[in-house]
């Protein structure tokens, strides 16, 4: 076979290690964010940044060393944070980020592996591998942002979206019941399930904060406004007004059972940590147990 | 994780197929194991999930092979060799995370022990029918590396040579063996560790922060930085540039694409491994591959003591495939049969490079059971009159 | 909580004063920071950065109410707004009289349901 291709050369090569990198280190947070990716690609009101946001804020609080703390995250909006932060992060494929965190966090016990994605990315393509890492209470800290659609393909139904709303799929309402995430996560294993908003952002830190000293398989929901997606469709204005909605409706209720954890923006929002119990992790079991048994034999 | 002395089981042993493969993975210091049960590929998961814990390995039964293939490539990243073992219905849920270790150039080994397809097909019976799905199963453009292990003790041998593939070559590397191979209980000699080729991981000899984790120094296959190093690499399946940045436009598509598949194209010369029989003056030649290589290797004998002047060429990598020789055999060549148990895969590659000068006869049987001698033979003495 | 006056040992304590950093180029004009600044202390400007939003900028006359809560910098998406600590400053009488005012002026404009 006879191969013509024009030539590499002459396309410029394009290495971006220059692009706007003038305001880099301005900031203080700037130096968990990889240079010259900044500003970011999400919306204006978008409530990604505020995660991303709270989540640098608890590696700081945590005093976790950036170099041990590798992020991986799957495909959506959502999926883009793994991108713009400046630590060993992995943006693997639609779902498979928590069974790609169990590999990388049962060969380095040494890390803390967080899983950073999306509602769709979490529960529907992924939803069985998240079932399966709560069960089997692997060290991986997840954070499910929930923005009640798919975002980055324009902002189609979720297994989240509220019954009746309108998404690019649901042009006449929405007929299927969605996901109660928090209450999913904590019927199967998950020993931390909190729900939060972007309003609360100081929660969010602690929260997270939280979540990465605790062993196992941790679960926070954010509730995130998606100005161009489910919120214009759905007639709630921009991302500021879903966060004074958010202000509004929710309601602090620490400890309850996360399957009663009510979810309606419209009535009330129950926000909280509601799980928070001790149990011996995949790792531990599988080197205590596993193990010692087989040198045993 | 270290791996101690116990990962290599020095002696002779009495072992099927699937538990020496499993044994070369541990031989090669393989520390990591995820897979599925799945028919005819189960021994191969249960020796790892007997043996990686003796040896301070890890061994994790995922919910499906999709989540397998996913946290092999998460291991991978982690610094520790990872492999998985599976079949075909296996094999096509693994396929779009193996294009994200082909795009992310992540070391590992999969392990395919065909079954009949298509579909559940006959789970417990020998086919040959995914080597083209091995070359082209997952979308996009990529380079490929496939082993085809014809005995148990290959079984051993080829997979410590697959790691070291996947290391040099920064990608996965497939075992396409088949159920007859991996089922059949045979002598295997492991040798002493200190006799066994390892090939390590070529880690970035810059400092952090003058890495840029994607550029190859020999044009091809960059150093790779695993996690917590302190090199902060970020790895997507998304187009990216020489820093690992998502860069979504054409002239970095152009680079990044045509490095991935060059990476195995242009080494095609160090990674083909042939083996031949009498292939001087032949001018019928079998070229076959796996355990039908096994019956074609007895045909050929049976054909020359008829004094046919045929010979053998047994392929042991199926990718990349040897176009060069068998386009220069060709020219002397006549016929080129190709007995395999699929309706012709490999033997279109060997039609497209003999082209108009030989004739490629295929030799099919479409699965749950393989060619005897006399099957290939009756086909040989037909085509060498 | 209001003051009936000024606190005995109010000389123990130190109200932080904190100055703000815009880095206007970064800013969408989410509106986050304004709206949530507990001392509302920012209100957006009418210039244009340069993807055409009016980031914050410090209400005048308002430039010491700031606290360096640093809910701004926490709440932002864009890292675009951050506070550092200017001075501190002694807890005063018309400190109080403000944060009275301040705190019968706030229950008013945001009420639960």
């Amino acid at each position: 076979m006879i191969r013509r291709m024009s030539a590499v050369e002459a396309f410029e090569p394009s290495c971006h290690l220059s692009r706007d990198t003038e305001r880099h280190g301005v900031h203080p947070d700037d130096e968990y964010l990889k240079r010259g990716r900044i500003p970011h690609i999400w919306c204006s009101g978008c409530g990604l940044g505020v995660v991303l946001n709270a989540f640098i804020q608890a590696l700081k609080v945590r005093e976790i060393p950036p170099d041990k703390a590798p992020v991986v995250s799957g495909i959506g909006c959502s999926g883009r944070a793994a991108g713009y932060l400046n630590l060993d992060t992995y943006h693997t494929t639609h779902g498979r980020g928590i069974p790609f965190a169990t590999g990388l966090a049962l060969t380095r016990p040494d890390l803390t592996v967080t899983v950073f994605s999306g509602d769709g990315d979490l529960f529907a393509i992924g939803g069985n591998h998240l079932i399966h890492a709560a069960r089997r209470n692997v060290d991986v800290k997840v954070i499910c942002v929930n923005n009640f659609n798919y975002g980055m393909t324009g902002g189609q139904s979720a297994p989240t979206t509220p019954l009746e709303s309108r998404t690019s799929t649901t042009p006449y309402g929405n007929v299927e019941y969605p996901f109660n995430l928090a209450g999913l996560a904590g019927a199967a294993g998950a020993v931390y399930v909190a729900r939060w908003t972007t309003f609360h952002v100081r929660f969010l830190v602690d929260s997270i904060s939280e979540a990465l000293a605790k062993p196992g398989f941790t679960f926070i929901e954010v509730l995130a406004p998606c100005p161009t997606g489910y919120n214009r469709r759905n007639k709630l204005g921009q991302g500021l007004d879903v966060m004074k909605l958010y202000r509004e409706k929710s309601v602090i209720q620490h400890g309850i059972p996360p399957q009663e954890a009510e979810l309606d923006l419209q009535r009330r929002i129950v926000v909280g940590k509601f799980v928070d119990i001790d149990k011996a992790t995949f790792r531990t079991e599988y080197e205590n147990l596993v193990q010692r048994k087989a040198r045993k034999s | 994780m270290s791996v101690n002395e116990r990962a290599v089981l020095t002696g002779e042993h009495f072992i099927n197929g699937d538990e020496a493969s499993a044994e070369g993975a541990l031989a090669a210091g393989c520390a990591f194991f995820a897979g599925y049960p799945i028919t005819p590929a189960t021994e191969v998961a249960e020796r790892m999930s007997n043996r990686l814990p003796e040896i301070g390995g890890v061994y994790i039964q995922m919910e499906d092979e999709i989540a397998s293939m996913a946290a092999l490539l998460g291991a991978s990243w982690g610094g520790v060799k990872a492999m998985t073992s599976t079949s075909g219905p296996g094999f096509s849920l693994m396929m779009e995370n193996i294009g994200l270790g082909m795009m992310t150039e992540t070391p590992c080994v999969v392990v395919n022990i065909q079954r009949a397809g298509p579909s559940t097909g006959l789970p417990t019976l020998v086919g040959q029918a995914d080597v083209m799905q091995c070359r082209w199963g997952s979308h996009g453009d990529y380079g490929v590396i496939a082993l085809a292990p014809g005995s148990a003790q290959e079984m051993f041998d080829l997979t410590i040579e697959a790691f070291n593939l996947s290391e040099t070559y920064r990608q996965p590397v497939f075992i396409m063996s088949d159920e007859i191979v991996g089922h059949m209980f045979e002598k295997v000699v492991i040798p002493p560790a200190d006799r066994i080729r390892l090939i390590p991981r070529r880690k970035p000899l810059v400092e952090p922060s003058d890495c840029i984790p994607f550029q190859a120094d020999d044009g091809l296959v960059p150093p790779m930085a695993c996690a917590g190093e302190g090199f902060r690499v970020h790895v997507t399946g998304l187009t990216h540039d020489e820093m690992g940045y998502p860069h979504i436009v054409h002239p970095t598509q152009e680079r990044l694409v045509r490095r991935l598949v060059d990476k195995i194209r242009l080494n095609a010369k160090d990674i083909i491994r042939l083996e031949s029989h009498s292939l001087e003056d032949a001018e019928t030649v079998v070229v076959a591959y796996g355990c039908v290589a096994r019956s074609a290797r007895e045909s050929v004998e049976r054909a020359r003591s008829k004094g046919l002047k045929v010979g053998m060429l047994r392929l042991i990598t199926l990718w990349p495939f040897p176009t060069a020789l068998i386009r220069k055999m060709s020219k002397t060549v006549r016929t080129f049969v190709v007995p395999e148990i699929n309706y012709g895969q490999m033997a279109y590659e060997v039609e497209r490079c003999a082209g108009e000068r030989a004739q490629t006869v295929l030799v099919g049987m479409m699965g749950g059971t393989m060619h005897t001698p006399d099957i290939i033979l009756e086909v040989i003495e037909e085509f060498s009159r | 909580m209001r003051f009936w006056r000024l606190p005995l040992d109010a000389r123990d304590h130190s109200v932080p004063v904190g100055e703000l950093h815009i880095i206007a180029d970064r800013c969408k004009g989410c509106g986050f920071c304004i709206e949530f600044c507990p001392n509302k202390v920012l209100l957006e400007s009418k210039t244009f950065n340069a993807k055409g939003y009016h980031p914050p900028e410090t209400l005048p006359g308002r430039e010491l109410e700031c606290v360096n809560c640093n809910l701004c910098q926490v709440i932002c998406p864009e890292f675009a707004i951050y506070s550092t600590l200017k001075l501190s400053k002694e807890l005063s009488k018309e400190d109080i009289l403000r944060y009275n005012e301040m705190m019968r002026t706030r229950r008013r404009d945001y009420v639960r349901e």
